[in-house]
């Protein structure tokens, strides 16, 4: 029996310092490195191995594109409106019939997103009416410059898809493409939106004639409209 | 019978007054009812329907812009009558069945009435499942406006402000049902002054701008309040900018002035600030003379004024050309800088020769209550002497005619010719370009004489003089080209018909000039050079022992330039070689002369400067302008401007500072405290007396083949506010020339055929229209046109010019022609 008094002894000293590490400061702060002697390391491989991030996770942005290369921005300014933090600067332009960059009248002349300004919150992405703007899952931007921080158009354009002719296109060649580019029926075809106004006096003024007809009448006058034939 | 009607609306009293409209009185509850073909300035038409109020009694739902008020009614809006808020959303949902949904491509997005509207009180989904109704997206109306058809709404606001306030109906409903639709005449372009206010007016899309599409989103703007500097009009405007660039402009609601509405000059002129041709960097000539002035500082720049001004320490005679369109800050600036620091009155703000006699009666002019805006409306018969009010004073126009089409006004012109007021006018008085006073005087006899020896007068002027003598107030309105005398005649006139007058220049801030001065013999605060107690005001204001002598008009200024007499010409703002209507002595007196000078934008005058220093523009700086009525109103800067440019006044305080003077003021506030100093005294001068002119009257019919040359601009013409504004320059009418048809007869000449005009050194040919509105024995040559080739500078035409007809073989060169043998 008398090795019980140096257990109790053992034992004592194993449960006060038990209490000591989790009751004092100084005891739980040497408990940690204790605990973490056990595990197994986490140490993320950075920037050698990034991370996966989450599937919605917001990154930088980008100006996507049609499969036929134009771009879907037609810099109307909604992603701009919507921004809290003023990161946003587009200026539009007008289409002509030698120089088309989206379909519609009009296109971004100029786009930039200050990154300096940018909270990433994505309101933007809501307000983008023809989804030509989204976000990426790239969040290295950072930079050591203002100026490095501002994004230009040239930098957030997705490139042309393969096959496809960097923009601007021709208007000629984007109508015989034939593309219904917003799909639905209240759809007009490409090549009569836009393009050089030509003066009234110059044009057929006799009214109902210009009135498009309401239905198709062949394949190259309209295309294939998809949301058309669905319905 | 009582005036006022007294009905409730919303479960509100209201008494307004009898025949208010049911939206106007409930707008003064606070209550806006949606609307959108209603404005308060067109007459009502309820095309849009929108406006649907629900009157208890009535057996339907009412539109409220066009029901008039009836005492004792009780009327509900959709704020508490279902059925006025189920009708106005049904309306909504008909007029967006074939309204495109492309509003993040439209121009209007963010200041559209039909999207505030669709958000405020529309259904958020459309029943609606066809294809809507389609159109070529925009057709191009002219040059300025582009018209989306898809987006109209029928609202005809555009073609009922042409109708009824610009009168150009060029623009119109056609069509029916479906496919009724806004469009202009196959064989006539809309060729309008005013096209500019059918887009501001728009309710929708459908009208917008070729010069602002796609520039930018209502949040991106930066608005400030101005008024143009365009003419004398004194439009209020809205200046707005976007990354300190001016990107549009808009009339701004002023119902004193300009209502409104503005013309398009105004609205789209504003190109120059921006050009390439616009100066950014002061301008120095290098001593060996021969070379275009080549780009300083301001430094050196300065320094060469001073040793250009004073080169011993003295300041050599110098005279100050103003132009009539610096600010009245400035011009006062100017005026004080030339007489204290230059020591001479030789300053002019005129850059036409005005008859001696001119001076004597803008002073008294400047010291009267003269006609406004509201006399103008007001007056029942008025009388235009040698103006062409929609070429001058645009706005000005637009009041004479709504006087013309909402009271009857009798227009009555006197003058060689009138230009679209022809239209309008009631009798016309033909004269002899510059002959105006001689018809004045004999309206005045003809008043005098109350028709007891009425043969002593044409019929036409008794008659004309019974109809100002049927008015209260009637209202004389002189232009400036109106010749000796006229106004001392329009004044005498009106005074004894109890009436008013008033003088409409042309350019922007003549009026405020005269106010401050600007003319040899006159002084600011309305004081007179010859006045010796008036002018000891002023010299011990100015902290001078004495003025300067009375100083030589624009005529004696330059001609003693080219004699060398005047060593320096010291120009704020003004093309001598452009404006001025005799070449030899503008030549002469920039060859001899020193010439420094301000200017915005680089010009024909500018190249011969040996110092050009660059100047703000109106939308650049703050100030005060006075426009033809002598109201003064303040104006701010709406962008920076390039940065090396500075005001003028600023630059003129520096000279003075160079040359070792003080004007004693560094800033505007300085500047108007010191024009408070010498506030208008409280007078109201004479009118000068009639000229004897029997001898003259005479010597008009010299009976030889030339005509009278009536030369003046179109509204739109080569000036600074076309630079760089293509699509304003490219609605400016065709130049042409007038003339009488006793005058067109005996050269065989019909309308649109090619003319010839030779006088003095010059000669240009142009069309001819055939019209009785232009007095016979004159022809009406535009100046400083937009005719491509014309090469004269059509003010070196002179007095008396000859017409001929283009032979017919010429137009046609390319074919050939047999040579009479």
């Amino acid at each position: 029996m008398e090795f019980l008094g140096p257990i109790l002894f053992l034992l004592l000293v194993v449960v006060l310092v038990g209490i000591a590490l989790n009751t004092t400061v100084l005891g739980r702060g040497m408990a940690m490195p204790l605990r973490q002697m056990l595990k197994k390391p986490s140490t993320s491989q950075y920037p050698e191995q990034p991370r996966p991030v989450t599937p919605r996770f917001h990154g930088r942005h980008q100006l996507n594109r049609y499969d036929d290369g134009l771009e879907k921005c037609i810099g109307c300014e909604l992603c701009a409106w919507a921004c809290p933090a003023d990161a946003i600067y587009v200026q539009g332009a007008n289409n002509t019939l030698e120089a088309r960059w989206s379909p519609g009248e009009r296109y971004a002349e100029d786009y930039q997103i200050n990154y300096s300004r940018c909270i990433l919150c994505g309101l933007c992405i809501e307000a983008c009416p023809t989804r030509a703007l989204t976000m990426t899952h790239d969040y290295e931007f950072s930079s050591d410059t203002r100026r490095g921080l501002v994004y230009t158009k040239d930098m957030l354009l997705a490139p042309a898809p393969e096959g496809a002719p960097d923009t601007p296109h021709r208007d000629k060649d984007v109508r015989e493409r034939g593309h219904n580019y917003y799909g639905g029926k209240a759809v007009s075809p490409p090549g009569l939106h836009g393009g050089d106004h030509l003066p009234a006096t110059a044009r057929t003024m006799s009214r109902a004639s210009q009135v498009l007809p309401m239905a198709p009448e062949s394949e190259a006058d309209w295309g294939d409209a998809p949301g058309r034939e669905e319905d | 019978m009582t005036d006022t009607v007294t009905l409730t609306i919303d479960g509100k009293e209201i008494t307004v007054p009898k025949g208010t409209l049911l939206i106007r009185a409930a707008e003064q509850l606070g209550t806006i009812i949606p609307r959108f073909c209603d404005h308060p300035l067109l007459d009502p038409v309820g095309a849009c329907r929108q406006c649907i109020v629900e009157v208890e009694g009535q057996r339907k739902p009412m539109t409220a812009c066009t029901t008039e008020a009836a005492d004792g009614w009780v009327v509900n809006t959709h704020l508490t009558s279902d059925v006025a808020r189920t009708a106005q959303e049904g309306q909504l949902e008909f007029l967006l069945i074939n309204h495109p949904l492309d509003c993040p491509m439209c121009d209007k997005g963010g200041e559209c009435p039909l999207q505030d509207q669709a958000m405020a009180h529309g259904n958020h989904h459309s029943r609606f499942v066809d294809e809507k109704r389609k159109y070529d997206k925009p057709v191009a109306v002219s040059a300025q406006v582009l018209l989306d058809r898809e987006r109209c709404v029928l609202c005809a606001r555009c073609t009922r402000f042409s109708d009824q306030v610009s009168g150009d109906p060029f623009i119109e409903l056609f069509e029916r049902g479906a496919l009724e639709q806004v469009a202009i005449y196959e064989d006539e372009p809309y060729e309008s002054y005013f096209s500019g206010n059918v887009i501001q007016i728009c309710p929708v899309g459908a009208l917008t701008s070729t010069s602002y599409r796609f520039k930018a989103r209502p949040f991106d703007l930066r608005s400030t309040p101005s008024v143009c500097d365009g003419c004398s009009a004194g439009c209020s405007q809205t200046v707005q900018a976007r990354r300190g660039q001016v990107e549009r402009q808009l009339a701004r609601t002023n119902m004193a002035v300009n209502e409104m509405w503005n013309c398009d000059k105004g609205r789209f002129g504003y190109g120059h600030l921006t050009a390439d041709t616009r100066l950014t960097s002061p301008l120095v000539r290098s001593d060996d003379d021969g070379e275009e002035p080549v780009a300083a500082d301001w430094a050196t720049a300065l320094t060469r004024v001073r040793s250009i001004l004073a080169p011993d320490g003295e300041v050599v005679p110098t005279a100050v050309l103003s132009g009539g369109r610096l600010p009245d800050e400035d011009a006062y600036v100017a005026g004080k800088f030339a007489r204290t620091v230059l020591g001479t009155d030789d300053v002019d703000f005129r850059t036409r020769f005005a008859p001696a006699s001119e001076g004597d009666a803008l002073a008294a002019l400047a010291g009267r209550d003269t006609a406004t805006y509201d006399d103008v409306e007001q007056a029942g018969v008025v009388l235009t002497v040698g103006l062409d009010p929609e070429e001058e004073v645009p706005i000005l126009y637009l009041r004479l005619r709504k006087a013309w089409r909402n009271t009857k006004a009798r227009l009555v012109s006197v003058g060689a010719s009138s230009g679209s007021l022809a239209e309008l006018l009631w009798r016309r008085l033909p004269t002899d370009v510059g002959a105006e006073a001689a018809v004045l005087d004999d309206l005045a006899r003809a008043l005098d004489r109350d028709g007891d020896d009425a043969d002593q007068s044409s019929p036409m002027v008794a008659e004309v003089a019974d109809a100002l003598g049927s008015v209260d107030r009637p209202v004389v309105l002189v232009g400036e080209r109106a010749g000796d005398g006229a106004l001392a005649a329009a004044g005498r006139l009106a005074d004894a018909l109890g009436g008013k007058v008033a003088w409409v220049p042309r350019r922007s801030n003549a009026r405020g000039a005269l106010d401050q001065g600007l003319a040899a013999g006159l002084l600011p605060g309305l004081r007179r050079h010859d006045d010796d107690t008036q002018r000891a005001e002023v010299a011990a204001a100015w902290g001078l022992d004495e003025l300067p002598t009375r100083g030589r008009d624009l005529h004696e200024i330059l001609t003693l330039a080219g004699k060398g007499k005047i060593k320096v010409l010291y120009l704020l703002g003004v093309d001598l070689v452009r404006d001025v209507a005799d070449q030899r002595l503008v030549d002469k007196a920039l060859r001899r002369a020193t010439v420094i000078t301000h200017d915005i934008v680089a010009n024909a005058t500018t190249a011969h400067a040996d110092v050009v220093l660059p100047v703000t523009a109106s939308q650049e700086r703050a100030g005060t302008r006075t426009n033809w009525e002598g109201r003064r109103q303040q104006f701010r800067p709406g962008v920076a401007g390039p940065q090396l440019v500075q005001h003028d006044w600023e630059i003129l305080v520096q000279v003075t500072g160079m040359l070792g003077h003080d004007l004693g003021f560094t800033d505007l506030d300085g500047i108007r405290a010191d024009m408070a100093a010498l506030a208008p005294i409280d007078t109201t001068p004479d009118w000068p007396a009639a000229a004897d002119r029997s001898d003259t009257a005479a010597a008009a019919d010299d009976g030889d083949d030339t005509l009278t040359a009536d030369v003046y601009p179109l509204l739109l013409d080569n000036g600074v506010h076309q630079v760089n504004a293509p699509d304003l320059a490219a609605t400016a009418h065709d130049p042409h020339l007038r003339l009488h048809p006793d005058d067109a007869a005996p050269l065989g000449v019909s309308d649109g055929d090619e003319v010839t005009v030779t006088g003095g050194k010059a000669e240009l040919t142009l069309p001819v229209r055939v019209t009785p509105d232009q007095a016979a024995g004159t022809v009406f040559v535009p100046a400083n046109s937009t005719a491509p080739d014309q090469v004269d500078n059509p003010r070196h035409l002179g007095d008396r010019v000859t017409v001929a007809a283009v032979a017919s073989g010429s137009a046609t060169a390319d074919q050939p022609v047999e040579v009479n043998a």
